[in-house]
């Protein structure tokens, strides 16, 4: 056995069941290792390393599950590092494994040859560059262990082409050694923040439950429905944290922040009490730190110490996993009476519902909209990012945990067609179907190939208005409506590309013809398909709270003044 | 303009690039790279290392580090759970000066000819200061102890000509019998 083999051995004893990756010189005796060990690995090629990434990332998404990226030095590795990024932001587990020059030859600058330890600690969660062929397990076991437990993040294995290629003679099952990680201690919660939180609990007359990532991750839906319904407590969620609690739900609200509902920013300024169940206050939903739920006390369950107070005081931290922590809160707190809240919330809802024009041309609402009464909400949708993206967590009320794939903490643009990929693997059963721009789509779109290939029947929703169009928002909005760089004049034609692939497309021009073609899309399931509709090009997404603004400054429709550039984060 | 007067008792204006300076201890895996992970955390938030000080750990597995920093007061707290957070991180400190024994070495080069050699002696001794290297023209002098004292010595001997000077940085131990 080689050190390759070793590789592919021990992550097929950890259960990795997906490889998604690209060849090249460094990683050669690993890709053999694919051929010559006889394991339950599947490996999927790619046509550009981040496509892999992405793929990797949404197969985790929909799975809860890990994959591993597999791909080779320098050019390989420089290829990964949106990908990494991106699931980094969002605490996605991931192992990356990417082959490096010889070990005599690093500092060289020999062929191929890049730093990508260097390069790559800022954008994971840990990483490791492997010297020695016989101390490959025991690295595999360590990034798989650390990349999946406590808060989770990818790990990056770099494996110069020396170590994998040399005869291994070490132990093929070692004890994991990692003096500084200690997740398990997240398992057990001080029962002192319990009784404190619980306590501010009982005295509460406008609770607000906010359901983040972190409480999907932790599988802790059954407790946050025992809490929300317990407390009659309504309940937002961030982008990340759609479907952890049902968004049709009575006691929903829906997003809230920067593009979230007007009710659910209505419910953060007007509460007197701020349960955060793992979110980490991201400024795309608190607007100006300083101002956000300034009249309400907070208390935040996060499994990372050092979020808590990152970005806003808590009143009260419990710190660990939250499935633990909600099941011992749940066995503190007595229903709390909240009709008038409910009701004030109600009025808002009526009043402010998310909405849109059905005259004067095809706008992605509506898409989005059927979409979503078509599935009943039963399907995995996947976003890029942009305008669509922001109406899809709008229109599209996720239902349950894992359904909801979007590049949050990111924003990468070229994520979503990619993740539908890796999460159809993940879920063949499943209806999938990505959301994405006509920007975003052609980043990466060269993975058509990959899904056509395997005749993956991922429904590619391409929301065309010809305009890189969250960016020309902002211009229309904020630089008087001079527009730079956002025209995308020199689009393709989406469908005949789709059938250069030997891909299924359709066309959608007319508002009336929207809910029956995506019934043929959804019906087709012979290999992926292309819908490309043509959508009005100057739409903007409201609400929305300007970067930095409060979220009292929310904007519920178009502006009938000039508005100020916004101070905020970008 | 007036002199000021430096003694080894004095208290001096502390140095603008130690403004706010805070001392961490940490206990690291003993490892390459591990060094660059926590720069990395320092450099993004716009902390100044302004000491850095790395050895062997008693345990060959572990290294010691004891870093100067400088930076917002306010994001101290998160940089220490961010360096805690770091796999390779056994544990992260701050010590506070009343409760840990700081101390930093020095040595100074100074040109000096043997007619002014009398007069450095007597100011190393006052400082309880040696001479580790003597030639006609120079000489090579180290201090030790707290900071405020190796400060103090270095700017009496400014008045002969320094040709450099290189400190360690300082050093932490908590007192009393606990381990860290
Ligand atoms: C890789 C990357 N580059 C640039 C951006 C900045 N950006 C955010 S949204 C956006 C426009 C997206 O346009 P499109 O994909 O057509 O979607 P739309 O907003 O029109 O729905 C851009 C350029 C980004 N998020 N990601």
């Amino acid at each position: 056995m080689d050190g390759a083999q070793a590789i592919i051995t021990t992550l097929d004893k950890l259960g990795i069941e997906y490889i998604f990756g690209y060849s090249g010189g460094a990683a050669l005796p690993i890709f053999d290792a694919l051929e010559t060990v006889d394991s339950n690995i599947k490996f999927i090629l790619s046509r550009h390393e981040q496509g892999a990434c992405h793929m990797a990332d949404g197969y985790a998404r929909a799975t809860g599950k890990p994959a591993a990226v597999l791909v080779t030095s320098g050019p390989g590795a420089g290829n990964t590092i949106t990908g990494i990024m991106t699931a980094q932001m969002d605490s996605i587990p991931m192992l990356i494994i990417t082959g490096q020059q010889v070990t005599w030859m690093l500092g060289k600058d020999a062929f191929q040859e890049a730093d990508t330890f260097g390069i790559t600690i800022p954008v994971v969660k840990h990483n490791v560059l492997v010297r020695e062929t016989n101390a490959l397990p025991k690295a595999i076991k360590e990034a798989y262990h650390i990349a999946t437990t406590g808060r989770p993040g990818p790990v990056l294995i770099d494996v110069p082409k020396n170590v994998s290629q040399d005869p291994f003679t070490g132990d093929l099952d070692p004890e994991i050694d990692l003096p500084g990680y200690k997740p398990e201690i997240s398992f057990t919660i001080d029962s002192a923040s319990v009784d404190a939180a619980a306590e501010l609990i009982s005295h509460a007359k406008r609770p607000l439950i906010l359901a983040g990532h972190g409480a999907m991750i932790a599988g802790a839906e059954a407790e946050l429905m025992q809490l929300a319904t317990t407390l009659n407590c309504p309940v937002t969620n961030t982008l990340l944290g759609k479907g952890v609690f049902p968004e049709a739900h009575d006691l929903a609200l829906g997003m809230l922040g920067m593009h979230g509902t007007a009710y659910a920013n209505k419910a953060v300024c007007e509460c007197d009490l701020l349960i955060n169940v793992g979110s980490r206050f991201d400024d795309r939903i608190i607007g100006q730190a300083d101002k956000f739920c300034s009249g309400a006390k907070i208390i935040h369950i996060d499994i990372d110490p050092s979020e808590i107070g990152k970005m806003i005081r808590t009143d009260v931290a419990i710190i660990g996993d939250a499935k633990v922590a909600l099941t011992q809160l749940n066995e503190k707190i007595a229903p709390l009476e909240t009709t008038d809240w409910l009701a004030t919330l109600d009025g808002y809802k009526k009043k402010f519902p998310l909405g849109y024009r059905k005259q004067g041309g095809l706008r992605m609402q509506q898409v989005l909209d059927e979409i979503y009464q078509l599935t009943g909400g039963d399907a995995v949708v996947t976003t890029d990012v942009g305008q669509h993206q922001m109406w899809a967590a709008q229109f599209y009320k996720t239902a349950a945990p894992f359904d909801w794939i979007s590049s949050g903490g990111a924003g990468t643009m070229g994520f979503g067609f990619p993740a539908a990929i890796g999460a159809q693997f993940g879920r063949p059963g499943k209806t999938v179907i990505a959301v994405v721009g006509d920007g975003g789509y052609q980043m990466t779109l060269c993975e058509l190939a990959t899904a056509a290939l395997h005749k993956l029947p991922v429904k590619i929703l391409v929301l065309n208005n010809h305009y890189l169009g969250m960016v020309r928002q902002w211009q229309e909005l904020f630089f008087d409506n001079r527009e730079s760089g956002v025209d995308l004049e020199g689009n393709p034609d989406f469908v005949k590309l789709a059938e250069a692939y030997g891909v299924k497309g359709f066309n959608i021009k007319r508002p009336a013809d929207v809910g029956k073609i995506l019934q043929k899309a959804l019906d087709y399931n012979d290999g992926p398909c292309v819908i490309n509709v043509e959508c009005i090009k100057t739409e903007n997404v409201f609400p929305m709270i300007p970067a930095g603004a409060t979220l009292e400054e929310m904007l519920i429709e178009p502006p009938k003044h000039k508005m100020a550039k916004p101070v905020g984060s970008t | 303009m007036s002199q000021t007067i430096v003694t080894t008792d004095t208290k001096l204006p502390p140095r603008p690039d130690i403004l706010g300076g805070h001392t961490l201890s940490m206990l690291v895996n003993n490892q390459p790279g591990v060094l660059m992970r926590i720069c990395q955390v320092f450099a993004r938030r716009a902390y100044n290392l302004d000491s850095v000080v790395v050895s062997k750990g008693r345990d060959p597995q572990f290294s010691r580090l004891t870093l100067g920093i400088s930076g917002d007061p306010a994001g101290l707290d998160q940089i220490i759970k961010q360096c805690t957070k770091l796999i390779d991180v056994i544990h992260c400190y701050e010590h506070q000066e009343a409760h840990s024994v700081t101390k930093e070495l020095t040595l100074i080069k100074i040109l000096c000819a043997p007619t002014e050699r009398a007069e450095i002696l007597q100011v190393l001794e006052h400082f309880n200061a040696k001479t580790v290297d003597l030639t006609e023209t120079s000489m090579v002098a180290m201090v030790s102890g707290d900071s405020d004292k190796v400060d103090a010595a270095v700017q009496l001997l400014s008045k002969f000509e320094i040709i450099e000077t290189v400190r360690t940085g300082k050093v932490v131990m908590a007192r009393g019998d606990t381990a860290t």
